[in-house]
């Protein structure tokens, strides 16, 4: 019963949230800071993860292939797949719930425990929408290009690592990434992205904004923020292969 | 004007308010006062709905507030300014810009003008030096002060505060107390003030309540408060040695 209680709670702040902004010039100055402070200074952890995963995949796949039925080229083609289509829309986005969730819930919850929640709603503002409509805007905007680019580094990574080792040629793996490819397989991932960041987003800045208590109560609540956004990251992760990919 | 009928209000079947029902007039410091645990923030956020009341209205200027929808509260809290008691400044904000938000979000300044009313808010509580600081780099009775400036900037037709000078210097408070009173009669304003100072009571209780309880338990002004027979109330004015001091030298 407490689950449906909470998901019904949730669904009334999503609610909530997404309703106009009050003064829009306000909302466009928060989104461009969202998007700077959720999306690009994440790039840096996302380039590293992006190229050591990138790297394994290339050398782990080229170790498999062991018969001799199958071309070398293919570790290009299952690099590529596994990157399009499982690392970067869905670790990635496994790895923001943890950096950015953390932050969102934090940062809400102390505000709420410090009451500047109350103040805001004392002026007239609609809290909700004010705080968490420009982060859930800036993450649906920004997470695509952060997942392309980790593609593309991705690649790239396993690329280099695959030559460095020894375990395939360049002109295998490139001769791989051009076979077989499945324009959908982007469009895909992309749609699992931006399901996953309003995931994120929304689900972070549920349990940061309605924290009770104090600073303890700010930590568990980003605690849970993380671990919340995580399962459900997963769970839809599941669900939109089966619907999309079947 | 604020017209309180009936209100109670309680935490997990503890009473906190009971049945209150009280009248906080226009262009007059109301204060509301009480020892410390009395229920005098929950009142106050009971006022601004921050917390729901279990039973009772609450009548601003004849508007009913607590049958209100939240479109309808968002607009009435327009004309709301609020002290908290810790101030619940931004604080990714500096202090021009806590004071500046207001007037961004709800007024149609242009930015010249809103610079302007930025500097008038800060000057008039001593404070145009602290400008560009954040809220972690001034004084906790900076904080007080800043958050009024705030309060006022959009000339609130009700201000509330709690506690506006408790960790203010006693020259401070003095100074915050006549500004809070010199704006209220200069714009009209509905001001209610949470306070267990005593200074403040005889500096600028125009109307005075005293909760006890959860109840109203005594009602009047600066004068009247120290002429009462009522024993909580005395027990509560004279608890100073000062005040002992000033009432024998009276009496002798
Ligand atoms: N959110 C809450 N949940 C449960 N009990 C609360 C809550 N807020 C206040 N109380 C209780 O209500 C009572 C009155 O608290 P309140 O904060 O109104 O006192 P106060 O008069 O403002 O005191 P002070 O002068 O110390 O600020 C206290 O006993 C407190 O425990
Ligand atoms: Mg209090």
């Amino acid at each position: 019963m407490a689950v449906f209680q909470s998901l019904g709670h949730y669904f009334l702040f999503v609610w909530v949230v997404f309703s106009k902004p009050q003064q829009w010039r306000r909302f466009w100055k928060q989104w461009l800071y969202e998007v700077n402070s959720l999306g690009i200074n994440s790039l840096p952890i996302i380039a590293i993860i992006s190229m050591f995963i990138g790297a394994a995949l290339t050398i782990q796949t080229a170790y498999n292939i062991d018969s001799p039925f199958i071309p070398l080229y293919a570790v290009g083609l299952a690099t590529r797949d596994s990157i399009i289509l499982e690392f970067s829309p869905t670790i990635i986005s496994l790895i923001l719930a943890g950096k950015v969730g953390s932050s969102i819930a934090s940062e809400l919850g102390t505000m709420r425990v410090t009451e500047q929640i109350d103040a805001l709603e004392i002026m007239g503002v609609n809290s909700g929408s004010f705080l968490v409509l420009p982060k859930i805007i800036a993450a649906l905007f920004i997470n695509p290009f952060l997942v392309i680019i980790s593609m593309f580094i991705g690649i790239t990574g396993g690329w280099i690592f695959g030559v460095l080792a020894g375990v395939v040629s360049t002109t295998e793996f490139v001769y791989g990434l051009q076979s077989f490819f499945q324009p959908f397989y982007i469009t895909y991932a992309l749609i699992k992205t931006v399901v996953f960041a309003f995931l994120i987003t929304s689900i972070s800045s549920y349990f940061g904004y309605y924290a009770q208590g104090g600073a303890l109560e700010v930590g568990s609540s980003s605690t849970k923020a993380v671990v919340y956004s995580s399962i459900f990251v997963l769970v839809l992760n599941y669900l939109l292969t089966q619907v999309l990919l079947s | 004007m604020i017209d309180i009928q009936h209100i109670s209000k309680s935490f997990d079947g503890r009473v906190i308010l009971d049945d209150i029902s009280l009248v906080f007039e226009e262009g007059k410091t109301n204060l509301v006062i009480g020892s410390s645990g009395s229920g005098k923030t929950v009142l106050m956020k009971c006022l601004v709905s921050l917390y729901q009341v279990d039973q009772g209205q609450i009548l601003y200027d004849g508007r009913d507030f607590t049958e209100s929808s939240e479109e309808e509260k968002r607009e009435i809290r327009k004309d709301f300014g609020m002290v908290f008691q810790g101030g619940a400044l931004f604080d990714s904000q500096t202090v021009a810009e806590n004071v500046a938000f207001p007037l961004e979000m709800f007024s149609v300044m242009q930015p010249a003008e809103m610079r302007d009313r930025v500097d008038f808010c800060l000057n008039r509580v001593n404070l145009s030096s602290a400008h560009d600081l954040y809220p972690s780099q001034i004084s906790g009775g900076m904080k007080k002060r800043v958050a009024i400036a705030r309060a006022i900037a959009l000339n609130p037709k009700y201000l509330f505060c709690d506690e506006p000078n408790s960790g203010l210097d006693p020259k401070t408070s003095i100074v915050i107390d006549n500004l809070i009173q010199e704006i209220t009669e200069e714009f009209n304003i509905t001001t209610v003030i949470n306070t267990h100072d005593m200074n403040s009571v005889l500096e600028i209780g125009q109307k005075i309540i005293y909760l006890n309880k959860g109840k109203k338990w005594w009602e009047g002004d600066k004068n009247s408060i120290l002429e009462t027979d009522n024993a909580e109330v005395n027990d509560f004015v004279y608890a100073s040695e000062l005040f002992k001091r000033i009432r024998r030298a009276s009496h002798s």
